[in-house]
């Protein structure tokens, strides 16, 4: 029996809310709500300008004439070292990246290393290796850097700080703010793979075939598509290309809503993912749409040129596996939804802040 | 994968609701226990699907939202103790307490450490042989064995340093409590398929013969949840009230005995406060004085406090099944995941949670889709 | 900025999924197994269902197996799962959303 009267339970409730809003917390860090809020709340307020607004992956600047590109990355992962990659290469693919989004063409890196006391020269040397071989294999050069150190404990092993620059083509305008109805949502590949190849790492799971990050330079995959737009004369056909890193398909689709005032609705069937990856998240309770990804795109394209780029992203190997997996649609608001197999749908929120598995 | 794919057939999914539609005649009200099966529920939008005649309701089956506050805040002195490294499972690190939560503990250098298996919690405490470990052993009936475990084993090992703090709650008193209140009108149950594959669905015989209340053990998938449905609305149309098993790949009548046996070896029936809903008698576990040295609630003096928990939110109703997660004034406005008002909004299998992660919430709105966007590309 | 650790605190392998017992080992009175779930491959402790062993499935929780899937009711209900609705002939016409 309960040992209130029932129409007392109503009384019965849970302590006010107690919002963490005096300190950083991890989740600040993982490009998801919290992340934007930071953005939004303490950064935007205080560098306010118009390029800064725009939210982009990379800035689009005009220096006599001539359109730059310019972006800038920390790389704090843990393990430095992990299938598929290491915090050299993923700091030259992800700032690649970051360039190639804009449709711009990598051309500079600059890299910095805040070191911290103890780490093994062998160690160090690995990494600038892997940068060396990223870089080259990409056609950019490392041409600047700075090197600090910190007391041991004051800094986990080694952080990796890079700005990237690359030229932009005249009259290429991609942007979160551009996807319009009726566009189609495409993605270049499989999700969720570095995010679980790092935890797998991390908590020693063990795979029948390894999950290997899938960290990559996208700017050769960018290139073509551009390339068959303009030679199709809808140069402006792709509206936004992003690249969905922490956080996942999910937070990258949240914040194209959000900026074109959107809704975007997806097809679950459609989207790619490893047989691994998909075991991986169920076991551990995730879903791979909120996983990191760190050498996949998504691109919103006019609903006319989609299958000119899905062919072109195809035939990269980059794109090999490159589905259309939505659609643009009008929205009250902004959204994100998915459609199940079984025909019903269900929102596809941002990510608050880490994403917790299920007890029960 | 084998077991799960299976059962999530879209066909079989549709051919069984078809099924439901053609047998449904009355208005049915059915509750669901466990925050798995709300999840997916949620997920697959399973009563978007079902015939209006049918309302799925939802239980306290989020063993993370009826922890009490006063383990909650218990766990949360403990934590910040340096001498202590208090484990959990990571469900619970959000969960607000009285004023903070163990997140926030962590952030602020608590030494708090997330783990999936009580074993691992164990290996802690035999790698830090000066610090005390305190795991927070929580759950339903699912999760007791495992618990169970890690205390008998901890005692076989004589690690002196492992204790657990528990706050394990049982199904069928809960079941009971919410049949005889006099708000419920809940007419059939899905029993949750892994409480039962621990402990069987002997218990519910007395249910069904109390309450005359069908009561079909679920497992976990669109096809399970949509199959228990359709035997409870079979049952229901017949006017039977019996106890059946849907999940039989994995539940029997008497459950897994060699797990009942160590859980009753380490603990005993005890009364129990639901977070939202008050003390239910005998519908906990506690540690039997024979593993007292273990018993974190023992060990640590920790005072028994009563917590009042006023404020808007109405978790109380919603793990009753009383209201839904869109009634409260408060949800995906002041009460959302980022800003929880209560634990239902916390836990990842929490009601208010689902709602809010995957249905249309204040300030979203699902779009009207057109007609092209429903063949497949 | 770009923090990879996709989700710090997720590591919590809490739901039952039903996974194949590709080995097993007796530790003094543990028994452990490794057990395959999709493509990833965990230790399982084996305490609780003493009569699994290699090749059967077991659904496990927490780390621990809590019961060996019936393989034979399993592919027996489903077999009559797939039968609902084919005698019936047509589907009746869809109702609109509730």
């Amino acid at each position: 029996m309960l040992d209130e009267p029932t129409n007392s339970l109503a009384q019965l409730a849970c302590p006010a809310p107690h919002p963490v809003k005096d300190t950083i917390v991890l989740g600040h860090g993982s490009g998801g709500r919290l992340s934007a809020e930071l953005t939004r709340e303490v950064f935007l307020p205080a560098f306010a300008n118009p390029i800064l607004s725009r939210l982009d992956d990379q800035a689009i600047v005009s220096v006599r004439g001539t359109r730059l590109a310019i972006t800038t990355d920390s790389f704090v992962v843990k393990p430095l070292f992990f299938p598929g990659g290491d915090i050299g290469s993923l700091a030259v693919h992800g700032t690649i990246n970051d360039l190639a989004m804009g449709g711009a063409t990598p051309l500079f890196l600059s890299v910095a290393f805040i070191i911290e006391e103890g780490l093994s020269i062998a160690v160090l040397r690995r990494v600038v290796e892997s940068l060396r071989v990223a870089a080259q294999n990409a056609g950019v050069q490392i041409v600047t850097g700075d090197t600090k150190v910190v007391e041991k404990g004051s800094g986990d092993q080694l952080f990796i700080n890079t700005t990237g620059i690359g030229l932009v083509p005249d009259g290429l305008e991609l942007s979160a703010n551009r996807a319009r109805p009726g566009d189609k949502v495409l993605l270049s590949g499989s999700i969720g793979e570095h995010g679980i190849a790092i935890l797998a790492q991390r908590e020693g799971l063990e795979f029948e075939c390894p999950v290997e990050s899938d960290s990559a330079a996208l700017h050769k995959l960018v290139a073509g598509m551009l390339d068959v737009t303009n030679k199709g004369g809808v140069s402006d056909a792709i509206r936004c290309l992003r690249d969905p890193t922490r956080g996942g398909v999910s937070s990258t689709l949240n914040e194209i809503a959000e900026q074109s005032r959107v809704g975007i609705q997806l097809e679950e069937d459609t989207i790619p993912i490893r047989e691994e990856v998909r075991g991986a998240c169920e076991m551990l309770g995730l879903d791979p749409l909120y996983v990191a990804n760190e050498g996949k795109l998504i691109a919103i394209v006019a609903p006319e040129a989609a299958d000119a780029v899905l062919g072109a992203m195809r035939n990269n190997s980059w794109g090999r596996n490159a589905q259309i997996i939505g659609t643009v649609v009008e929205s009250s608001s902004p959204i994100v939804t998915i459609r199940t197999a079984l025909g019903t749908s269900r929102c596809v929120d941002m990510l608050a802040g880490d994403q917790l598995p299920r007890i029960c | 994968m084998k077991f799960i794919d299976e059962y999530r057939n879209a066909d079989i999914a549709r051919r069984l609701v078809a099924e439901i539609k053609r047998e449904v005649r009355g208005r049915w009200v059915l509750m669901e226990i466990c925050g798995g099966q709300t999840h997916t529920i949620m997920r697959y939008g399973l009563d978007e699907l079902l015939p209006s005649n049918i309302e799925l309701v939802h239980g306290p089956g989020c063993p993370v939202c009826v922890t009490p506050l006063e383990t909650i805040d218990k766990a949360l002195e403990l934590a910040a103790r340096p001498e202590i490294i208090l484990v959990s499972y990571g469900d619970m690190l959000r969960v607000p307490g009285s004023s903070t939560d163990l997140f926030t503990v962590k952030a602020r250098g608590g030494d708090v450490r997330v783990v999936y298996s009580p074993t691992e919690a164990l290996k802690i405490a035999r790698q830090n042989p000066e610090r005390k470990v305190v795991f927070l052993a929580i759950g339903f009936e699912t999760t007791a064995p495992a618990n169970a475990m890690a205390v008998w084993q901890a005692k076989q090992e004589g690690i002196g340093n492992f204790s657990v703090l528990v706050s394990h709650v049982l199904v069928p008193p809960a079941i009971r409590a919410l049949m005889t209140s006099a708000d419920c009108r809940v007419n059939g149950f899905i029993a949750p398929g892994h409480v039962c594959t621990v402990m069987g669905y002997e218990e519910y015989d007395a249910l069904v013969r109390d309450f005359r209340v069908p009561i079909v053990v679920g497992g976990f998938e669109p096809v399970d949840l949509l199959e228990a449905t359709l035997m409870l609305v079979r049952q229901l149309e017949k006017g039977e009230a019996r106890a059946e098993n849907q999940y039989v790949r994995s539940v029997s009548y008497q459950g897994n005995l060699s797990a009942q046996l160590l859980m009753r070896e380490v603990f005993e029936i005890a009364d129990q406060k639901w977070r939202g809903i008050g003390t239910i008698p005998a519908s906990g576990l506690r540690v039997r004085d024979a593993y007292g040295d273990y018993d974190a609630a023992r060990l640590f003096g920790l005072a028994s406090i009563t917590v009042d928990e006023p404020a808007e939110c109405i978790s109380a109703q919603v793990l009753q099944g009383l209201k839904k997660p869109t009634d409260c004034a408060a949800f995906g406005m002041r009460c959302t995941p980022q800003n929880p008002l209560g634990a239902p909004m916390v836990s990842s299998e929490g009601a208010c949670a689902a709602y809010y992660n995957y249905r249309r919430h204040p300030g979203k709105q699902l779009p009207v889709v057109s007609s092209q966007l429903s063949e497949k590309p | 900025m770009r923090a990879e650790s996709p989700a710090p605190e997720c590591a919590a392998m809490c739901l039952a999924i039903p996974g194949k017992i590709l080995s097993h080992e007796d530790l003094g009175f543990a028994r452990t197994a490794r057990v395959q779930f999709g493509g990833i491959v965990r230790q399982v402790r084996l305490d609780f269902v003493p009569e699994a062993t290699d090749g059967d499935y077991v659904l496990v929780h927490v780390g621990f197996a809590i019961s060996k899937v019936d393989e034979q009711e399993a592919q027996r209900t489903y077999q009559l799962l797939e039968e609902i609705g084919a005698l019936e002939g047509e589907l009746p016409p869809e109702e609109s959303a509730t």
